[in-house]
């Protein structure tokens, strides 16, 4: 990874805190749906960024987002679980091991379909482990997973939006 | 030997990420209860600034909305006040103890809340500073609204009633037969009233207060309304009672807290009463 590389994706990381901080705090579509937006920084690193290296960062990044969302833990352990499963997740979704290694899995690179098939698992693993954190002692079950399969679909639709508008094709980030 | 270490080092990543998950339940855990970690939470001096900036921006636009509510609000306490005031021809009267007023009031600022969680939190503008105290009542003129929970120099972090770990102890106004509130966690609009005994006759737009049992709220203070009736499924001998909640969760700005200055003493009296089992 390259210095200029390294300086756009904190840039990107930083910009998608601040939007989820500021403008998807209180933000649940029909109270079901949560956008957990700032996970597309996690997403779109390379996969030179072993998974240790992106376990750290995402513990942190969650705890960052935890400080502010006064549910403490929740988004950390979330993240932390998203992180240790995306380059394995990564190998097995990829078509018959056509897997690179400097491949960024951003929507521009590795097209729309094989992009979900990628994001949306993952995506649906974080918002699990956060609710059940969330739900801890309710006993409830289906909420749990309503709110998961909407909250990663939901989340899906931002970052596939996000990309299309702020992305430069074929270049990674702007 | 080595090949332990080998072993080890082979599994890191996985090693790596068990601890990190142990870590972060650890602060969930130590986290929820109302002790602990007071040091990571929103009433942190750098997250509380920025939480007041962003409050600051919202609030705005809800401003007119606030001033109407306080200002009938004045006028409903000015009303009262013209009552209490003693007449020049009375007697003067010794007040003792039993008359003193007896709770303590502070108002505040929401600056940051959450409604859509299992567990929610709100967060205040007044601190330590201000002589809040972990354990106060927090409500506003609509309802009871939560209870603080940890306390920083300049912020305060409450449950909302709306977070399934608080349990507040309420009466029904007609009867008089208490039970206590508590949430489950999925309708933000509505709460539990549990252990109301099954003989009980309660109806549908019964009023609910706060009891003044638990000595943290004053007596009388509203909770809601009873929205609907039925019989517990899962215990038979208490009555499932749904409260429709009188304080609008999603557009919380102003609150007051309260604090009951004898509460010390009540409560370590209750706790010694109770026979010891062992």
């Amino acid at each position: 990874m390259t210095s200029r590389n390294i300086i756009s994706y904190s840039f990107l990381i930083l910009t998608l805190v601040v939007v989820q901080l500021l403008f998807l705090k209180n933000l649940a579509v029909f109270g079901q749906a949560f956008g957990f937006l700032y996970l597309l920084g996690l997403l779109v690193l390379p996969s030179t960024l072993r998974t240790i290296p992106l376990m750290i960062l995402a513990f942190f990044l969650g705890l960052s987002i935890d400080l502010f969302f006064q549910t403490l833990g929740m988004h950390t352990a979330a993240a932390t679980c998203f992180a240790f499963f995306k380059h394995i997740w990564l190998k097995i979704s990829s078509p018959s091991g056509s897997y690179e290694e400097s491949e960024e899995p951003t929507l521009s690179q590795i097209g729309l379909v094989r992009y979900v098939s990628f994001a949306l698992p993952l995506l649906f693993l974080y918002s699990l482990v956060f609710f059940m954190a969330d739900h801890w002692g309710t006993g409830s079950f289906i909420p749990v997973i309503s709110k998961s399969f909407f909250s990663s679909v939901f989340t899906l639709f931002l970052t596939i939006l996000v990309q299309l508008l702020f992305f430069k094709r074929k270049r990674g980030i702007s | 030997m080595l090949r332990i270490f080998e072993f080890l080092y082979k599994i890191r990543t996985f090693l790596l990420f068990v601890l990190l998950e142990f870590l972060a339940v650890w602060i969930i855990v130590s986290n929820n209860s109302p002790q602990g970690a007071a040091f990571f939470n929103s009433s942190n001096a750098w997250t509380g600034k920025a939480l007041e900036k962003q409050a600051e921006v919202v609030q705005f636009f809800s401003l007119a909305e606030a001033n109407a509510s306080l200002n009938s609000e004045n006028a409903l306490i000015k009303q009262k006040l013209l009552g209490l005031q003693a007449q020049p021809d009375s007697l003067p009267l010794q007040v003792d103890s039993l008359l003193e007023a007896k709770y303590k009031f502070i108002g505040a600022r929401v600056i940051a809340n959450s409604l859509r969680l299992s567990q929610n939190y709100i967060t205040l503008n007044k601190g330590e500073k201000d002589g809040v105290k972990p354990g106060m009542g927090v409500f506003n003129s609509q309802g009871v609204v939560g209870r603080i929970k940890s306390v920083s120099k300049n912020y305060a972090v409450a449950f909302s009633l709306l977070n399934t770990s608080l349990l507040l102890s309420a009466k029904i106004k007609t009867s008089d037969v208490f039970g206590s509130i508590q949430w489950d966690g999925t309708n933000s609009l509505e709460a539990q009233l549990l252990y109301v005994p099954r003989h009980v006759t309660v109806s549908k737009g019964d009023t609910i207060l706060t009891s003044g049992f638990n000595a943290i709220f004053p007596e009388g203070i509203l909770i809601g309304k009873i929205s609907n009736v039925a019989v517990n499924q899962k215990d038979p001998n208490y009555l499932a009672l749904t409260v429709q909640l009188s304080a609008d969760f999603s557009r919380l700005t102003y609150v007051y807290l309260v604090e009951n200055p004898a509460f010390q003493e009540l409560d370590s009296l209750q706790n010694q009463s109770v026979l010891p089992n062992d």
